[in-house]
Parts: C-alpha cells; structure tokens; sequence
C-alpha cells in the first residue's frame, strides 16, 4: 500500500520519460518513412543509399573520427601531467572553465583568428609562408572541433588516471619493466574506461554538430547534422532529415553497445 | 628527472595557452577602436556601450537569463523525483532500463534532439516559441539533476530512515527534514548544471525556437553568420565574467557542502550543446 501512495509522487518523471525520451525516439522513427507530401514510403532509406548520402556518412565518420583521435593524442598527456601537479583542483577547474563558455563565442573566435588578416596568418606572412585561406576547409573545421574537445577528453582519463593505484606503477617498474612498457601494459588499460568515455563524448558529438560546419568549415564538410539541420529546417523535408537521423541513432546504439553500455558510472547499492 | 618534469610542465602550458588563447583573443579586441579583430588601434569602450544600447540584445539576454531560471528550476524538482523513482527500485534489471532510458538524451546529439522534439511540438500543437524552448530546455536538463543527485541518495544509509519513522515522524516529515536536506548538495549540483545546460545550449534551442523568439545563442550565431562585428566581443567578454562569476560559486557552495574529507566527486560536464 505505501508503494501506491508513493507512486503518484513519482508520475511527473515517468510522464517526462514518456513523452520526451521514448516518444521523440518512435516519432523520428515513424517519419522516415513519409516523403515531403505525406505519403507513406521507402524512398527516404533508398535516397539515403545513394553514394551522395553514403559518401556524406562515411565523411562525417572519418572527421569524427579524426578528431577523437587528435583530442586523444592532446589529451592523454595533458590528464597525465595534470595527474601530477600540486594544485589538481585548481588546474582542473581551470580545465573545465573553457567548457561553460558557449561554443559559439569560441567558435567565433577562430572566425577571428583563422581569417585573411588574423594572427595565424600574420605569423605564417612573417615567416615566410605568404597569405593562406585558413578558413572554410576540412582542417580547421578539425581542429575547432578538437578544440572544443579536448576538455571532454581531459576529465574522463583524468578520473581514471586519479583512481588508479599508484603503487601498481611502482611495481611495474621495480618488476622492471621499462617506462613505455609500464605505460603500455599497466596505466592504459586500467585507464582504457576513461579513454572509452573520453572518445564516446566526442565522437557521438562530432558526428553531428553542424555550427561549427556552417560557421568556420563553410560548404566544405557536410556531417550527419548538417544534413539533419538542412533538411529540418531549410528544405523542410523532415522525412528525409529524420531517416539521417534514424541512421545517427542507429551509429549511437552501436558505439554504445560496442564500448559496454552506458549509464555504469552510477553505482548500485 | 627535472628536465622530465620540465618537458611535462612546457606541455601543460601549451595545453592550457590553448585552450584560453582564443576567449582572450576575444575580450582584447573587444576594446579595439578600429572594429575589426585584426588590428588593435586604440583602446574604446565603444562596443560595450554598443551592447547596453542595443534593446533587442538585452531582451534576448532577458529571455535567455529567464529561460535557463526556470527551466533549471523545475528540472530539479522533477530530478529529484527521478531520483527517489530509481533510488526505489530494487530489481536491478529495472533500475538498469530506467537509468538507461534516463540517460538518452545526455548521450544524444543535438541535433537529434531538437529535430525529434520539432516534430513532437509540431505533432501535439505546441506553438514555437517560448513555451517550446522552455519544455525543451527542461526536458534535456531533467537526466543530469538525477545524475547529480542519485549518488547522495544511494550514500545515505537506510537506517536515518529508520530512525526518523521510529521517532515519529510522518512520511512527509522525512523527506522534508531527512532526505532534502541529506541530498542538498546533489540537489544544488543538479541546478547548476541544469543553468548552464540551459545557458548554453544552442542547438536544440535552434530547432524548436519560431521566428519571433530568440535566445543568445541562437542570435550569436545567426549574428557570427554575418561576419565579424565587435559588439560579440564585447557580449562575449560579458559573458565569460559572468560564466567565472558561476563557476566561482558552483565551486564554493560545491567546497562547502562536501564538509567530509573523502575524494572529491570528479565534476560532471555535459557534453557540447
């Protein structure tokens, strides 16, 4: 009986689940299958496997790809180091102040810095490299990315590397092992959870933020949320938008499964 | 070994030159007089008093400040409710699915979620707008308060429960004198994250806004589409006194609930919005 009192308490949240996690799911999924006039269609999933859609795909992977990959190769040394420095807290705060800072003010940023008079080019005239066109390619649409990443990479190996018991290390190394051996065999596996949560948080974004596309890649990289936001809200042919959105899920679901489901960081009792 | 170290530190540096070098680059040419982000002239405050002037940005900051209040608000309360929900649950194949289902739409893109919620706004008839944004900004802003807040539930042990029945007190004197106040600083995490969450986000806030309603981000970026104009940085350095104004006290009200010395809780972020 106290179950039931108890229960309608609880309502509002279920009704939230409900309506704003399993509802928008089933939606998307329901108007992949209708063409811009509403009739009920197949077309949407065979315009997506056309070359244009596939290669667009296979693009937005290889630049989410790259760059996890980059905000790896920055990170981990950085969470490293920051591991050993006297004041931790201080540092990883200054490490996550960057993160509460809209995206779209530093993405702006690199308006400024990559454009035709900006200091990159500034520096590349006086070092002898003449003007370039910094701006709207595939490289710094990655790095702006990577930027804006690596504070995500930081603090999940950060984590992983401050649970880690030192002492194995010393082990290690008393047992002889050498210092990249040490690395290799002891600290990165049992840092590989942060490595994994690290590249989920940016991976899964990357594959789809389209303001850093629209802003500093300009036409030049077209990910999955491009796509999505151009068909949702320029062409209006929310079918077609919604299967690429369908087939965003569908990649999440898999990443998620493969790197051993989420939601673990909460312990159970 | 001191060059080692020497090395790591160098490194550090970069790191962090890195990351702050573009919001720097931002607020110094905020004060340059020859309006562009290039060149610095000379020192002016012209920008500034070009933000304060500018009556439609102060009502989108307006809107966006009032947003992100009560969208965080009433997150938090339903957080806690899906807190004590999945505290309460004791088959743990349940509480996996609803921690799950909790957790989708941290884990989602953006994107995804603004389009999905677009066509449930559009479905069930819900004008675009403030309202639109306002559920939105509640609805992706509810999984990270039960997040903040789950942990504290679990640590508080059952028998404070106990005891409080055994003394008397009634069902609603528990969770008012007991519980709330065990999980306050859950509860104050939630918020906080919640604000910034709402503060920041710009995608979502993208799909669902109308043509009439704008909040910051969506009029910073429909503003850097057309290039360059100071005014953005002078918002911006705005912006970021505010944002360390925020940090600043998360930080403390964070440093003076955790009164016991355990290992401090590695601090949430929210992935880009």
């Amino acid at each position: 009986m106290q179950a039931n009192t108890r229960s309608i308490y609880m309502l509002p949240y279920y009704i939230w689940i409900v309506l704003f996690v399993i509802a928008p799911v089933v939606l998307v999924g329901y108007y992949s299958f209708f063409d811009v006039d509403g009739n009920l269609t197949l077309q949407n999933y065979r315009t997506f496997f056309t070359p244009t859609y596939l290669q667009m795909t296979i693009s937005s992977f290889w630049y989410a790809f790259l760059v996890t990959l980059f905000s790896l190769l920055v990170a981990y040394p950085a969470a490293y180091l920051l591991t050993r420095t006297k004041h931790r807290q201080l540092w990883i705060l200054l490490i996550i102040l960057p993160t509460w800072i809209n995206l779209l003010l530093k993405t702006y940023a690199f308006i400024g810095i990559f454009g035709t008079y900006g200091p990159i080019n500034a520096l590349l005239g006086t070092l002898g490299f003449g003007e370039q066109q910094l701006l709207f390619n595939a490289s710094s649409f990655v790095f702006v990315s990577v930027y804006i990443f690596i504070p995500f990479m930081i603090l999940p190996i950060y984590n992983a590397l401050e649970e880690m018991n030192p002492t194995l290390v010393s082990a290690a190394r008393d047992l002889g092992a050498s210092g990249w051996m040490t690395f290799r065999r002891v600290i990165l596996p049992l840092t590989m959870a942060g490595v994994k949560s690290g590249c989920m948080a940016v991976f899964i974004p990357s594959l789809s933020l389209f303001m850093i596309t629209r802003l500093i890649a300009g036409n030049k990289v077209i990910t999955l949320g491009t796509a999505i936001e151009q068909h949702f809200l320029v062409t209006q042919d929310w079918g077609m938008g919604s299967t690429v959105a369908v087939v965003l899920i569908i990649a999440m679901a898999v990443i998620m499964i493969l790197s051993g489901g989420f939601g673990k960081e909460v312990r159970h009792d | 070994m001191t060059n080692k170290n020497g090395w790591g530190n160098l490194y550090l540096v970069f790191v962090f030159a890195l990351l702050y070098a573009p919001i720097l680059y931002l607020m110094y040419y905020s004060f340059n007089s020859a309006g562009n982000m290039h060149e610095f002239e000379g020192f002016t405050w012209e920008w500034y008093a070009e933000v304060f002037q500018d009556t439609r940005l102060i009502i989108i900051v307006i809107n966006t400040l009032v947003i992100a209040l009560l969208s965080s608000t009433i997150a938090t309360m339903i957080g806690i409710i899906g807190a004590l929900a999945i505290d309460r649950i004791r088959r743990r194949r349940l509480k996996d699915t609803v921690l799950s289902l909790n957790n989708v739409l941290i884990v989602s893109p953006d994107v995804i979620i603004g389009a999905s919620f677009l066509i449930l706004f559009t479905m069930i008839g819900i004008k675009l707008g403030f309202a639109s944004v306002l559920i939105s900004h509640i609805a992706f802003s509810i999984p990270i308060t039960v997040l903040m807040i789950l942990p504290r539930l679990q640590e508080m042990s059952p028998s404070l429960i106990d005891a409080a029945r055994d003394l008397g007190a009634s069902r609603r004197d528990v969770l008012s004198k007991v519980i709330l106040p065990f999980i306050k600083p859950g509860i104050f995490a939630g918020f906080f994250m919640a604000f910034t969450y709402s503060l920041d986000d710009f995608a979502v806030t993208f799909f669902v806004t109308g043509n009439g309603y704008s909040t910051l981000s969506v009029e910073i970026y429909s503003r850097a589409r057309q290039g360059v104009a100071l005014s953005i940085n002078a918002l911006s350095t705005l912006i970021f006194l505010f944002t360390v104004m925020l940090v600043v006290g998360y930080y403390m009200i964070n440093r003076r609930a955790t009164n016991k010395p355990r290992r401090e809780e590695p601090i949430a972020v929210g992935g880009p919005r």
